[in-house]
């Protein structure tokens, strides 16, 4: 009954609702479009688009994930990708043992990197991956923990602003060398590939693609239908009180500490499920995907949709990524220049992105701190220095 | 034909009319022997030629006796004269082992080749480090003692001591006197004179006087022994120590270059709390105004090759300095109060100015040269230094010592300090802040691009040069505390001897995870870092 109230809640924002029934009507189109629609046809989509846009739909659910915490709870994550990449790894080492003795070396108990460094036998934290309900629960657990871990440390000693952005981008970076050493056992440079297949279903073959594609589809559905959700339950309303003043909320009997934890928690969890997904559909997973960069990037996704809104990140996500794929293939070169001036131009001109630019976002009764002017801080918290020492 | 340069040769003997000529063979004699290569029918025979040359104590027969180790000391079929076959100017020419001058080519003629084995080798390496104990160059003579130290061996030890008797350079008889005593401890069987041996040997206090002494713990015995293995411990104790020092040196050197990079993020942060993300690319800038200079120079004034880097620094100081103002006026000063915001639009500038420069400059590395005066390395004790980390020590604590005086002496670094600690209250008090703002961003990349100066000369520089030094400088700065100078100095170097001394247990990639990790659990303890700024508007 509660949990129907909740879930209810998800629905309460039409804009929400029209985000669901497109990606509901991407979900059916592109597959009806794929398989069903006659190869010669006008209307038949291409193979190579289906994991396009499966990829783009992983990286919605990611930008989703980024905007939990940075839109709604002021938490500028630089690490994103972190959580991205261990659900991702934790579903690439499920694909590993499916390959069985189907590697190169056709050891089949031990994959092809680790025959290769001459490993003897399975590292202990590859037991279990061969179970599929085992490495899923890892996709969630590996990046909840971490964040849980983390965040408990980082939110308790009040570490806020742009020191935490720097220490969360130091975290993925210490995870990226971390993951490039041969030693740590999960392939170095060259990460984990040459799938086979996913719960016995060729992974190259059109008809799991589009398989993953519903999935994905229905993983974004779902973690909009969640955040909506928690947006809109009462949990919601002191996240936002916690982003707009941290202190006031503390003074009020809050523990802004613990609020943020969860919203972290959740935002890493709903990350690592978007990697997991990503991987079979793509192939590959490497230390790259750790890469700081890849973070800032989420980033930019969020910020261009419009920050604190829920379908903003989803359509950021599409839209740069589509860009990105329209620029690496005509001028690769620009493509630099293109993204790095679209950083620039949101930020400056269009501070609540394409959806503040197409008016659908809700005025806000009061400007949110973080977005004042130093003086006018100070004059509601005059004594910010003090007490956040 | 050989004339000339015989007489130069006699010439030279009767002027230094020195001892040293009683060990110089003349030409005519070392060329009677070498031509005993021409007879030998033999590895026998070969073998008493080469004693007979090494006898002679004459350096000038060490080309002959290395081309016989290359396989390149050659005889002529026709005449049985003795050549070494090399290549001169694309074509194979013969040469004369003594005077080094070309014969003619090789083409036509017929070539045997004097044979050798391994155990000639070996003897061709004693023969030569006897002739090179009395070569000119003090360098020579000490690599020649080197070689002794290490093989040991008792033919030598005459030649050796005559060497010694003659020597005069303080450096090369002690490096002598420890191949003595290398060779004594090993053929002497009056054991007082292996135990001073042994002294001599500990005296030297590296690792090859380490390995060597190791070599006959097993093979003594009673006081013999007992000397050894304390001369052991005694060297490994020295070992230990320079070991230490070698850490702490390497530590200082990259804790320079992270101070150096991170220095100029501490100002814009410290003054305006805003985190440059296109910090590193005006690192990469000032690396790539070197590159720039260079060339200019290379085509206008080659001579002055040397004493480019004095007109890089200038040049890179103003080319990121302005820049940071044209970022600073353009973008940021519209990002006010939104630091996070602020973050994003500059990484936004960061990818800008890297394919800018790719574009420019193409994506490969681009060669900026060492002036003569930073190349090379001197030795201190045990360790042997660098002088392009050397002078980016120097470098680096004078950027530290200048700056110091520019927040501390100029008025615009009282502006600064005043803006820092309180920017209503300065504004007050009539400082332009937004103009104080300005010249505080633009002097933090002038900086960034001085400390690109300097960073050119030890690394690649490529579009990524600034890639790699930007999470580092955050790290620097959150860790010595914002705003401070002193902080970003000791948390430089912290951080810089800290990797260093978990690199040997840790390997290097995990050592840095460590620091990393180290940082992420510090900011946990104090969240403004070593030495926290106090002031108001320093919160965000």
């Amino acid at each position: 009954m509660i949990l129907a109230r909740f879930f209810a809640g998800g629905f309460r924002s039409p804009l929400v609702v029209a985000g669901m029934v497109i990606i509901l009507a991407l979900a059916v189109l592109v597959p009806v479009l794929n398989l069903a629609v006659p190869r010669g046809s006008a209307f038949h989509m291409p193979d190579y688009l289906v994991p396009l846009i499966g990829k783009y739909l992983c990286y919605a659910l990611l930008a989703l994930a980024l905007d939990l915490v940075w839109g709604f709870c002021g938490i500028l994550s630089l690490g994103h990708a972190a959580f991205f990449a261990l659900g991702g790894y934790a579903m690439g080492m499920y694909l590993m043992r499916q390959i069985g003795s189907r590697g190169v070396y056709g050891n089949p108990d031990l994959p092809d990197f680790m025959v290769f460094l001459n490993w003897k036998e399975l590292p202990w934290y590859w037991y279990g991956f061969d179970s599929f309900a085992f490495a899923m629960l890892m996709v969630v657990l590996v990046p909840g923990i971490l964040a849980l871990v983390f965040g408990w440390f980082a939110f308790r000693s009040r570490v806020t602003g742009v020191y935490l952005s720097i220490i969360t981008q130091a975290m993925t970076f210490a995870l990226m060398l971390a993951f490039f050493r041969n030693e740590m056992g999960f392939g170095g440079n060259n990460g984990l590939t040459d799938f086979k297949d996913i719960v016995g279903f060729d992974i190259a073959a059109q008809s799991t693609r589009v398989g993953l594609f519903i999935i994905s589809a229905a993983a974004l559905i779902i973690g909009l239908v969640i955040t909506s959700a928690v947006i809109n339950s009462k949990y919601g309303k002191i996240l936002a009180a916690v982003r707009d003043a941290e202190s006031r909320t503390r003074f009020l009997g809050y523990r802004p500490e613990n609020i943020k934890l969860i919203a972290f928690v959740l935002s890493a969890v709903i990350a690592g499920i978007a990697g997991a997904l990503y991987v079979p559909q793509v192939g590959i997973i490497n230390p790259g995907e750790f890469e700081p960069a890849n973070s800032i990037e989420v980033v930019v996704w969020t910020a261009v949709g419009g920050r604190a809104t829920l379908v903003g990140p989803i359509a950021g996500a599409f839209l740069v990524n589509a860009g990105k794929s329209w620029f690496t293939g005509v001028l690769p070169e620009y493509w630099l220049f293109a993204l790095g001036g679209l950083f620039i131009f949101v930020t400056l001109f269009m501070p609540k992105g394409i959806m503040g630019l197409l008016g659908l976002v809700r005025r806000r009764k009061s400007t949110p701190v973080d977005e004042m002017s130093p003086d006018a801080r100070a004059d509601i918290a005059p004594n910010a220095a003090e007490q956040q020492q | 034909m050989a004339f000339p340069s015989f007489l130069k040769t006699l010439l030279l003997g009767l002027l230094l009319a020195l001892p040293l000529t009683a060990a110089h063979a003349d030409e005519a004699e070392l060329r009677e022997i070498l031509g005993g290569f021409a007879q030998a029918r033999n590895f026998k025979d070969v073998e008493t030629v080469i004693e007979a040359l090494g006898k002679t104590g004459d350096s000038n027969a060490a080309p002959a006796l290395r081309a016989l180790n290359d396989g390149n000391l050659q005889v002529r079929a026709d005449d049985k004269t003795v050549v070494i076959v090399t290549r001169r100017g694309g074509q194979e020419v013969m040469v004369d082992p003594l005077t080094d001058e070309v014969i003619a080519p090789t083409q036509g003629v017929t070539l045997d080749k004097v044979k050798i084995k391994n155990s000639i080798r070996r003897l061709i390496a004693d023969a030569l480090s006897g002739l090179t104990l009395m070569a000119d160059n003090p360098d020579v003579r000490i690599s020649a003692a080197n070689t002794m130290f290490q093989n040991a061996d008792e033919s030598q030890l005459e030649a050796l001591e005559a060497a010694l008797a003659e020597e005069e350079n303080a450096r090369v008889r002690s490096r002598m006197e420890q191949a003595r005593a290398a060779i004594l401890l090993k053929f002497s069987s009056d054991e007082k004179t292996r135990i001073e041996a042994v002294d001599t040997i500990v005296s030297r206090g590296d690792r090859e006087a380490l390995a060597l002494l190791n070599g006959y713990v097993g093979q003594t015995e009673g006081a013999l022994r007992t000397r050894i293995e304390a001369g052991i411990g005694s060297i490994q104790d020295v070992q230990a120590f320079w070991n230490m020092g070698q850490n702490v040196w390497y530590g200082i050197s990259l804790g320079s270059v992270l101070f150096l990079a991170a220095i100029g993020l501490a100002i814009t942060f410290g003054v305006m709390g805003v985190i440059n993300m296109a910090h590193g690319e005006m690192v990469m800038l000032g690396a790539y105004t070197t590159f720039v200079v260079q060339q200019i120079m290379r085509d206008y004034a080659p001579d002055a090759l040397n004493y480019s880097l004095a007109i890089a620094l200038p040049a890179a100081f103003l080319v990121a300095g302005l820049a940071g103002l044209i970022i600073e006026r353009g973008i940021i000063r519209f990002l006010y109060g939104r630091p996070l915001e602020t973050l994003l639009a500059t990484w936004g500038v960061s990818l800008i100015l890297q394919q800018a420069v790719r574009t420019i400059f193409g994506p490969t590395n681009r060669e900026v040269s060492n002036p003569s005066w930073m190349s090379g390395a001197f030795e201190l004790g045990q360790l042997s230094i660098t002088w392009n980390r050397m002078w980016i020590v120097v470098f680096a604590l004078g950027v530290f010592v200048v700056l110091l005086l520019v927040i501390n002496r100029t008025r615009l670094g009282l502006f600064m300090r005043a803006v820092t600690q309180n920017r209503r209250m300065a504004s007050a008090m009539g400082i332009r802040t937004p103009w104080v703002d300005a010249l505080t961003f633009a002097l933090g990349s002038g900086i960034a691009g001085i400390a690109g100066v300097a960073l050119s000369q030890i690394d690649n520089v490529s579009p990524n040069l600034g890639q790699g030094y930007i999470i580092d400088s955050f790290m620097v700065v959150v860790f010595g505390g914002v705003g401070n100078l002193w902080g970003t100095l000791v948390g430089g170097l912290t951080l810089g001897i800290a990797n260093k001394f978990l690199e040997p247990f840790a390997g290097a990639v995990f050592g840095k995870i460590l620091v990393l990790i180290f940082i992420i659990l510090f900011i946990q303890r104090r969240p403004r870092g070593l030495f926290a700024m106090r002031g108001r508007a320093v919160e965000q």
